[in-house]
Formats: structure tokens, sequence, C-alpha cells
């Protein structure tokens, strides 16, 4: 299989398959054949919960490209809706995974989110999604800390999940404190798995909703006296994780990760215009990220991730200064191609789309 | 309607700009429709170009099969230029997020490099479409397509170097974005096109190696079999492709524009001149996916980026607004309307030779104390055919 892989990507079949590469006529034959891309079929699945918006886990099985992946990281997922490909980001939830191993992806069925609402619902097993390898920095350090605290929320749970199944895998003789915050039991995702973990293990699966303390520094405290001594990764939605934020203060043990984008600043005091040459649209700067304004001004760009990631709206930048609003970075070079989901404009500026 | 017996109207500012709000809601329409079924078509047509280019190399093995072969690979090269490549690169199946089919990604089995050519086809000929010094696709720079282009000794040779481009069109091509008659004009310098020689010498030898060497190469002793074959393929697809793209802009009848004309234009006036500057084929469903749809030119002009399958469902509704405000829908046979490019060739090789196309200037306000209903039939009269012929001689 090596063989063949490395013959399909041989120069000399590069040079007869040209100008469109050896995956372009593979896929055609079986979409999983590819060596170039990453690919995926769906072997498995599974629905988490039992009351609210749907989770469900899926079993995927990626193409020979697949580089495997570290505990907590995410891969992006394209999924085809009526003909057009719509990419998000999903951690991966299996433990860490080599080149030929099976991984897990497990979502909530978002009720605006096109590809997690197709993968829960309308995704069958057999199906074949397009993947990325993985990617992120929220991973577990090596050599391990002899304790860790994984903190998480909702269906943030996925990539501490993937760290503690590493972990048991490993078998971690350190201590783990596994502390997260769900609607409702009946809400909970992994709840068999987590009833039975062996004891080095400390689970506390907190429903504020049903009465149960929300998350505060003095609730921590409570639960892990000496937080501030423990390395901590937490991941849920942004007011859980800016609340953890606040107490570990500038505590470099933290690792956050965010699953959704509504943190991502705007520019404040936004001043100037906004102009789309390409369909002479202009609108007041609102410091809202360029693909917003866009979709506010009646606009249907191309967009994927919408966090910076897959540059499928990337657009020529004609006039004007941006700010990346994932890094604070600006820029105000004429003709560049910036990518309107995370560049928010600071004062007039013109797009060509 | 087909070739126009009166010229088209012209309208007034206020015409303009409703006839401009018309077609801006037939494209709502269709792309709000766009969708899966869209998807399905692109993918199956690369899919049928993939096979015939398959078979094609592989009835190469077979020497008896040699036309088969030579009919199959040419079948995949016009699919890949025509249907695929030229509507691909012109972001028709960008909404599909599909980077194999994607504007920015796609490269064409032909020598020229897409960046390039998506420059000088994008945006040169599509947004100055037929006016005169800007759009380099009236005659490509070598050809006197145009009366108004003005006559020279060296447009003697019109119908020789027409010839010679169908039959070297993909470097034609390749070419065109070195513009080399300004370079021999002065006008540019050949510094002035080194940003374009690299990325074109990698094209040429990655489409040359292939066809010419490696594919010939791994026919074992049928090699230089596989070479003519390979060579009278990308032929075929020269001839074929010269012919239909011929017959997009240069029939009898289609208008060219002054240099004014762009300038400050509104959307109506560039639908408009984009409606008069091209001219279709008419032909059956199976003609239709082999010309890329460029059957379909006006559609095409209007709507660029409209996947091209969609072309022939939109035409009675373009052919019903042309009625409504009197301007030509310039369609014919292929024969016809080659016929009436090849005259051209001939006539404008000669001195003179005004071929009765109206030239059309900026659509400034036309006499616009008349009542609405009988301008055309006022304003549009030809320009008197004998000052012009005086003018130009």
């Amino acid at each position: 299989m090596t063989l063949v892989r490395s013959i399909l990507r041989s120069p000399l079949v590069g040079a007869l398959t040209t100008p469109h590469g050896v995956d372009r006529y593979l896929e055609l034959v079986d979409p999983m054949w590819v060596v170039g891309e990453v690919r995926a079929r769906i072997v498995d699945r599974r629905v988490e919960t039992r009351a609210g918006v749907p989770v469900a886990t899926l079993t995927l099985e990626p193409s020979s490209a697949w580089r495997g992946h570290e505990a907590g990281q995410f891969v992006q997922v394209g999924v085809e809706v009526d003909g057009a490909r719509r990419t998000r980001c999903f951690s991966v939830s299996s433990p860490e995974s080599k080149p030929g191993d099976l991984i897990t992806i497990t979502m909530r069925a978002n009720p605006e989110g096109t590809v997690s609402k197709h993968l829960v619902h309308d995704a069958r097993i057999g199906d074949v999604v397009h993947l990325s390898q993985a990617d992120g920095q929220f991973t577990l350090p090596s050599p391990l800390p002899q304790e860790l605290l994984l903190l998480s929320g909702g269906s943030g749970i996925t990539p501490v999940m993937s760290m503690l199944r590493t972990l048991l895998r490993r078998g971690y003789g350190g201590t783990i404190t596994f502390l997260h915050y769900a609607q409702s039991p009946d809400h909970q995702i992994f709840a068999d798995e987590l009833a039975d973990l062996p004891p080095n293990v400390h689970v506390r699966l907190v429903y504020p909703e049903c009465g149960d303390p929300v998350f505060s520094t003095e609730e921590l405290a409570r639960i892990l006296p000496h937080h501030a001594e423990v390395d901590a990764w937490a991941c849920g939605p942004a007011g859980l994780v800016e609340r953890v934020q606040e107490t570990f203060r500038d505590n470099p043990r933290l690792r956050v990760e965010y699953f959704k984008t509504s943190t991502l600043g705007a520019v404040e005091g936004a001043v100037g215009r906004t102009r789309f040459a390409g369909a002479g649209v202009e609108a007041e700067n609102t410091g809202a990220t360029l693909l917003e304004q866009a979709e506010d001004a009646g606009l249907t760009p191309a967009y994927g991730c919408r966090m910076g990631i897959c540059f499928t709206c990337t657009t020529r930048k004609t006039e004007g200064r941006v700010r990346n609003v994932v890094t604070g970075v600006e820029s105000d070079q004429p003709d560049e191609d910036v990518q309107l989901c995370v560049s928010a404009p600071v004062g007039d500026c013109v797009v060509d789309l | 309607m087909t070739t126009p017996t009166k010229p088209s109207a012209r309208l007034t500012p206020e015409q303009l700009e409703e006839f401009g709000k018309e077609m801006d809601a037939i494209r709502q329409k269709v792309v709000a429709r766009l969708g899966q079924e869209d998807a399905d078509y692109i993918r199956g047509v690369i899919r049928a170009q993939r096979a015939f280019e398959g078979a094609g190399r592989a009835l190469f093995y077979l020497p008896p099969a040699w036309p088969l072969a030579v009919a199959s690979l040419s079948i995949s090269k016009i699919l890949d230029n025509m249907e695929i490549g030229h509507n691909v690169m012109h972001g028709q199946y960008d909404w599909m997020g599909d980077p194999g089919i994607n504007s920015r990604m796609y490269e064409w089995d032909t020598v020229c490099p897409s960046e390039q050519w998506k420059y000088s086809h994008n945006y040169i000929h599509h947004t100055y479409t037929n006016v005169l010094g800007k759009d380099r696709d009236i005659g490509y720079g070598i050809l006197r397509m145009d009366e108004d282009q003005k006559w020279h000794p060296y447009y003697l040779g019109n119908p020789v170097y027409a010839t010679l481009l169908m039959l070297f069109f993909q470097w034609g091509v390749l070419l065109h974005d070195l513009e080399v008659e300004n370079i021999v004009q002065g006008k540019r310098s050949w510094k002035d096109t080194k940003h374009l020689h690299r990325g074109m010498i990698r094209k040429v030898r990655n489409q040359t190696l292939k066809d010419y060497l490696l594919f010939p190469l791994l026919t074992g002793p049928l090699f230089p079999l596989t070479l003519a074959g390979n060579a009278t393929a990308n032929l075929v697809r020269n001839i074929w492709a010269f012919n239909i793209i011929f017959c997009g802009h240069f029939p009898s009848g289609v208008e060219s524009f002054e240099e004014e004309a762009a300038e400050n234009e509104t959307r109506g006036a560039w639908y408009y001149r984009q409606l008069l500057g091209s001219a279709n084929i008419t032909g059956g469903p199976l003609f239709h996916v082999l010309t890329g749809n460029l059957s379909h030119q006006i559609e095409h002009h209007l709507f660029p980026d409209i996947p091209a399958r969609r072309y022939p469902e939109i035409a009675p509704e373009v052919q019903a607004l042309c009625e409504k405000y009197g301007l030509n829908y310039n369609t014919g046979p292929l024969w016809k309307q080659l016929g009436s490019v090849a005259a051209k060739i001939v006539k404008l090789a000669l001195p003179g030779g005004r071929d009765g196309t109206r030239r059309t200037s900026a659509p400034e306000p036309v006499l616009p104390d008349l009542p609405k209903v009988n301008v055309s039939h006022l304003v549009d009269d030809p320009e008197p055919q004998v000052e012009r012929e005086l003018a130009s001689a």
C-alpha cells in the first residue's frame, strides 16, 4: 500500500496528470483513494444525549494522508449541502491517533449551524467527508505533570475528553480533576463513560440549571483548594472560559480553547465607511468583520470556518486598514488578500467583493 | 430574430436603468436556484472529461483504434478547456467551495497559464467588451476585425493570419498577454513582460512534456503514433475553440464601442454593451456543451459568473427583453455565423471594408425631450456609410 502511495505521489505520475494532479482522477474512482488530501469515511454513528439538541459521535476512518492527532487538537470537517461545501472545526474526541487509526468527532446539532446539523441528522454510515490535518495548540505537555485539572462546559467537553482518554490509555497514574458543566444529566455527553472511571480521576458533573452552583473562584477553591498550582485545560462557551480566565488571572498553567467565535472582538468605536467595490455597495463601518458587514449589506461571499482557518473567504482588499480580530495585528497594505471572516476595517475600507 | 435587419435602438438613461434592473432580476432568479443540480452537472462533465482522457490515452496502445483515441482525447481537451476550464475560471462554481472547481485554483489542459488568461479574459475582455483600443480580443493584436481599426498593408494578410491563429490557437492564447503588437510598436518593452515568463515557461514545459514526450514514451514502439495523436488532439481542440470563439463577437451585426462608452458606465449601460457586443450560435444540447455554452455568448457576457448550463434556460427571458427594448439578439446556426466571420476577415483585409456594423458611442442622453415610445426609430439611423468610407480611405 505504501508502495502504491509512493508511486501515485511520484513526480512521474504528477507529470502525467498535469495540470489537475492525481487526486482529481483518483477521487472519481473512490473519494477515499486520494493521496494528497485528507478525507474520511463515516464508519459508525451514535447519539450521545437523551434530551435537548441532539449530540452525536461519528467514528471516522481517515484516508491514507492522515498524519494522526494530539489529544485536544481539532480538525476541519467539510460536508456538501445543496452542492456547496461547508467547513467547520470540531475537536477530535477520541484519544491521540496515529496514521491508520480511527478517530471520533462529537458535535451538537447547532440549530444555526449547517455543518453540525448535517453531521448529526443527515450523515449516513459510508458517507465520505472532507477532513483537514489536525491543528491546534490546546494539547498535553511532555512530560506530563503530576496533577491536572480538566474543565469544560457543554460540547466543549470533546477536546478534554480526548485528553482524558489519552491519559487513561497511557496508564497515567497522577491525579485528574474533571470538572464539567452541562444543562442537566439528560444533556450530559459521554455520561456512561464518565460514570466508570478509575479512582485517580475525580469527576464532578455540575448542572447549574438544576440548582448546582455556577462556576466561580470560590467554588473552584472549594473543589480544588490548590488549583493555582495545578496545570489546567478549559474549553467551553465564551462566558465560562472568561470566568475561568478571571480565576486564574495570568497564571500560565491555564490553557483555554474556545469553541465558538462569538468572542472575536469587533473594532470598537469604528469610523468610516466600508465599500464592496464589485457589488457597488457601501455602508457605515460597524466595526464588525468584513464578512459580517458584507452579509449585513445583503452580499453572499463564500466562507468556510468563519474563524480565520480555512481561507475560503480570502478576498482582495484594495484600500484601507484592517485589523485581524484574532491576533489584533493591523495592516494597511493596498491590494492585499485578507480573510474576510477575521478582518475588521479600521476606518474607510474598500474590498473587491 | 437572427441577423439584424435594422440597428438596435439606443436607450435613454431612464430606459437603460430600467433595462439594467430587469437584467438584474433575471440574474437574481438564477442565483437563487443554484444548488445541488449545478454541482452534480459540473462534476458529471468533469467525470466525462476524465473518462474521455483516460480512454484516449489507453486506446493509443491499440494502433487500429488510433482515430478513436484521437477523437476521445480531442473531446477531453475541448471539454476541459471550454465547459470546465473557461467556466470554472470565471468563478461560476466558486460558491461550491470545492478547491478542485475553484476559479483561484483551477488549471486547464492548454499551454496558457490560467492566472494570465484570467487577467486578459475575465478582466480586460469581459470589462471592456468590444471597446476598440481597450478590448484586445478584437483581432487579438494581429487581425483587423473592426473597420475602425486603421487599415495598413499588413492587414492584406488577414485571412492568412486568421488561419495560422486557428491552427496554433493555444499558442496564440498563451502569447496574448505579451502584447507583442505593442512591443513591436514600441509601446511596451520586453522587460514589461518579464513577470509573465516564468509562469509561461513552466506551463509550456509541463504540457509539452506530458503530450509530446511522456505519454508517447509510455507506449514504447508506438511513440510516433502516440505523439502524432496527441498533436492531432491539440490541433482539433485549437480549430474547434477558435471557430466557436470567433463566432462570439465577430459575426456581422455585432456592435463595437468607443472608449468613452465604458467610462462612468451605469450597470444598465454595461448590460446594453455586453448584449449588443456578443452573438450566439444555435444548436442542440450536445453542441452547447461542446462549445462550453459559448454558443450562448450573449447570456455569458451578461452574466459571466453564472454557471453556463443555466444560459439556455434564461435565453428566452433575455430575448423577451430584447424585443421589449428594440434590441437585436444576434444568433444563427454555426455555418451562418462562421460564414459571416470569414467574410469579415476577408473584407477587412482590404482598405475601407465597412461591413455595416454601427459604431455605438456612449449612451449619453438622447433626445430626452421626445416622447419615449418612438425614440428608437428616431435616433438609430446608421451613420452615413459614404462618409465613413471616405474617412477611412
